[in-house]
């Protein structure tokens, strides 16, 4: 199935070529989770803070566990702030 | 220096200025800046007046670690009643001047009354004197700060300064100091302009010192800033991509107001984003962003340095804008772009810089043009209002139009620099306004972050993300992770942002350290600059304290618990997109738990209890 996967920040340097506006299409089989995605990109765990998936915040077990479905956003940030 | 227990009084009708000692047991109950100021103004002052009169007072305020080598400190405030919104306002800033006005000797100046003609303090350590406006009256913020280095002859001059919108009476006039930093909303700088002061320009040279325990303050602020460095959003977020890298995520959790808060995710968010600065443009082959910069003090760092492309529309035969200047903080671009569906980096940067050069609140400035896109494109507004201008959802060259006038004082910028309120009202079209309490809100939308929408309701000055940040905790998870679509909670959360807020605010430090720093880090700074023992159990009623009598300042202005309240689009109109979709805020669930746990009436008041508590 077809995924969007983005990383953001500082996190942007572990994006594959091809990305665009920090984002890339990943075709990925039914037995990924966030977190074999986050390990093949070879994400260091420290600096996975925010793990959104549509927009919706994925906490520790769900990043582990979650089945994604066609057409699901990733999107995950290091630790940020602002205002 | 903690406090140096010297008030400067500027009366502008009489031109007297008179040296008076701080009030002690106020400092001990409300701190500085912040708090104290607004205990001398609601001691002083009746909250009913006519902000713009000469009864309304207008205070330039530091805290007790202003100045000194804590993290930070070179923040200061102005405190006033607003012609925004009727309420009380105190504007926060950075930059160098507040350091300034604490070393020479100061830790707060109050301005009453009105001169009879344009003038500007001048401050030298304890010699203080009204200085004749009139060539500098008509300039803008830049202008002036210029002018003002020229006639004294000293670059270590620090100025704060209103520009030519002001002067028109825009009611979200900023004061911008060191250029680039400003006290920035709730017209603060319209209030200064109305007593006929241009400029405040300070040089200190006492130094720092009265310490209440200088070995211990040492190594307070250094635990405090090996905290921060260590702290990846303060040691490395901030410092890298500032508060733009809000732009991508508050757009991917649904919460970003698109187009005067039409919708909550809008399309061209990641163009103008915080990552979107960092990339090379086509035209000039530069990045938008040049580099970060630091106020008094600071080890964030967390400003931004940027161009706009000189073969940008915008810029093109302006060559005087082609330079670094202070680039774009998240809510300026929200506000000048996403809030006017325009995704164009150098126009929104640009028009950012026209704020800074006459001193200009960009978020109430972008958050007012957005209603009046929305009135042109309902046919409320017309050519004929604007003088030719197709006021456009996502038209770059309209916003740079709206903002010239609005900043130069000209044409329909007059109408413009009335705010949201006053011209949807203007038009019979109130409800486009996105205001609470006159006020135009920042970029946060209260139906996809619930918590924000009470602390937008309640906060003292007016729709604010400043007041109380619980996007810290529903978003980002600082301190920790709470569900930004729930309301279970939130009355809880609100509160302790708000009074933890109240206190930062009061100290003389950024808001900024609280994603690194707990109050049980700030407090043993604060114990060891000054007297007495401040712990964080302190700090926080001092927090709770301030909130209270600003709540009750409001009150007697004439504001109500009614005025808590927000436009029916974010109570009504559901989100059509994103985690958020069909849903609205639900205040109403929210906002009784709020007054109960204030200690307030079902109608918003304190309680005598409550006011007896917090002695008040």
């Amino acid at each position: 199935m077809n995924i969007t996967f983005k990383l953001y920040a500082g996190l942007s340097q572990y994006l594959p070529e091809g990305s665009a506006r920090n984002a890339i299409n990943l075709n990925i089989t039914t037995l990924e989770t966030a977190c074999s995605i986050i390990e093949k990109f070879n994400i260091p765990k420290e600096s996975v803070h925010l793990v959104l998936l549509n927009g919706i915040y994925l906490d520790a077990d769900e990043r582990e566990n979650f089945k994604f479905k066609e057409g699901d956003i990733l999107a995950i940030w290091p630790p940020v702030a602002g205002g | 220096m903690a406090w140096t227990r010297n008030v400067l009084r500027v009366n502008l009708t009489s031109g007297s200025i008179t040296h008076e000692s701080l009030n002690m047991q106020w400092a001990n109950d409300y701190l500085g800046q912040r708090g104290l100021a607004t205990k001398y103004l609601s001691e002083e002052i009746d909250p009913k007046c006519d902000a713009l009169s000469p009864e309304n007072k207008m205070i330039m305020t530091t805290g007790p670690l202003t100045g000194t080598m804590a993290s930070t400190a070179g923040r200061y405030s102005v405190v006033t009643k607003s012609p925004l919104t009727g309420a009380i306002a105190c504007s926060n800033s950075g930059g160098y001047i507040g350091n300034e006005m604490k070393n020479a000797g100061w830790d707060m100046v109050i301005f009453e009354g009105k001169s009879p003609h344009p003038v500007y303090l001048y401050i030298e350590n304890d010699k203080a004197e009204l200085l004749s406006a009139e060539k500098l009256w008509g300039k803008s913020a830049w202008a002036t700060d210029e002018l003002l280095h020229s006639i004294h002859q000293d670059p270590l001059l620090r100025v704060a300064v209103v520009g030519r919108a002001a002067e028109k009476g825009c009611l979200f006039s900023a004061i911008v100091n060191d250029l680039h930093r400003a006290a920035g909303r709730s017209g603060v700088g319209t209030v200064m302009a109305s007593k006929n002061l241009k400029a405040v320009a300070i040089r200190g040279t006492l130094g720092v010192g009265s310490i209440s325990d200088p070995a211990k303050f040492f190594k307070a602020t250094e635990d405090g800033k090996k905290i921060l460095a260590e702290n990846a959003v303060t040691g490395e977020g901030l410092p890298a991509l500032g508060t733009q890298v809000l732009m991508n995520i508050i757009n991917e959790v649904g919460a970003l107001p698109t187009r005067n808060h039409q919708e909550v995710q809008f399309e061209g968010a990641s163009e103008i984003s915080g990552e979107a600065m960092l990339e090379i443009r086509k035209g000039d082959g530069k990045a938008n962003l040049t580099t970060n910069g630091a106020c008094f003090g600071c080890t964030i760092a967390c400003q931004r340095i940027s161009t706009v492309d000189k073969n940008h529309f915008s810029v093109k035969d302006k060559p005087e804008y082609h330079g670094n200047s202070g680039g774009l903080e998240f809510e300026n671009a929200w506000s000048l772009g996403t809030d006017c569906g325009i995704d164009d980096l150098d126009a929104i940067t640009f028009a950012n810089f026209l704020c800074n050069e006459d001193a200009v609140d960009p978020i109430s400035l972008g958050a007012t043009i957005a209603a009046a896109m929305e009135l042109f494109e309902e046919g409320v507004i017309t050519v004929e209002d604007t003088g030719g201008m197709e006021l456009r959802f996502g038209s770059a060259e309209a916003l740079i139009w709206a903002t010239e006038v609005t900043v130069k004082g000209e044409g329909f910028g007059l109408e413009l620099g009335k705010g949201s309120k006053r011209l949807c009202e203007k038009y019979a079209r109130p409800e486009i306004s996105m205001t609470v309490k006159g006020q135009e809100f920042p970029a946060y939308d209260p139906r996809g972050i619930q918590g924000m929408g009470l602390a937008y309701a309640t906060s003292n000055r007016g729709a604010c993300h400043l007041r109380g940040y619980t996007v810290a905790s529903e978003i980002m998870g600082i301190p920790e992770k709470t569900d930004p679509l729930v309301t279970d909670g939130k009355p809880a959360l609100v509160k302790a942002f708000q009074d933890a807020t109240a206190v930062v605010d009061s100290a003389g430090i950024c808001v900024f350290t609280t994603f690194a720093w707990s109050l049980e880090d700030i407090a043993p700074q604060i114990d060891a600059a000054c007297e007495g023992d401040w712990n964080a159990e302190r700090c926080l009623e001092v927090g709770e304290r301030i909130w209270n009598m600003e709540r009750d300042f409001n009150l007697a202005a004439g504001l109500t618990g009614k005025d808590d309240t927000l436009p029916k689009r974010l109570l009504k109109d559901v989100a059509k997109s994103g985690p958020a979709t069909g849903k609205a805020n639900d205040l109403h669930k929210m906002l009784p738990e709020y007054y109960e746990l204030r200690g307030w009436s079902p109608e918003g008041v304190p309680t005598d209890a409550t006011r007896s508590r917090l002695g008040l």
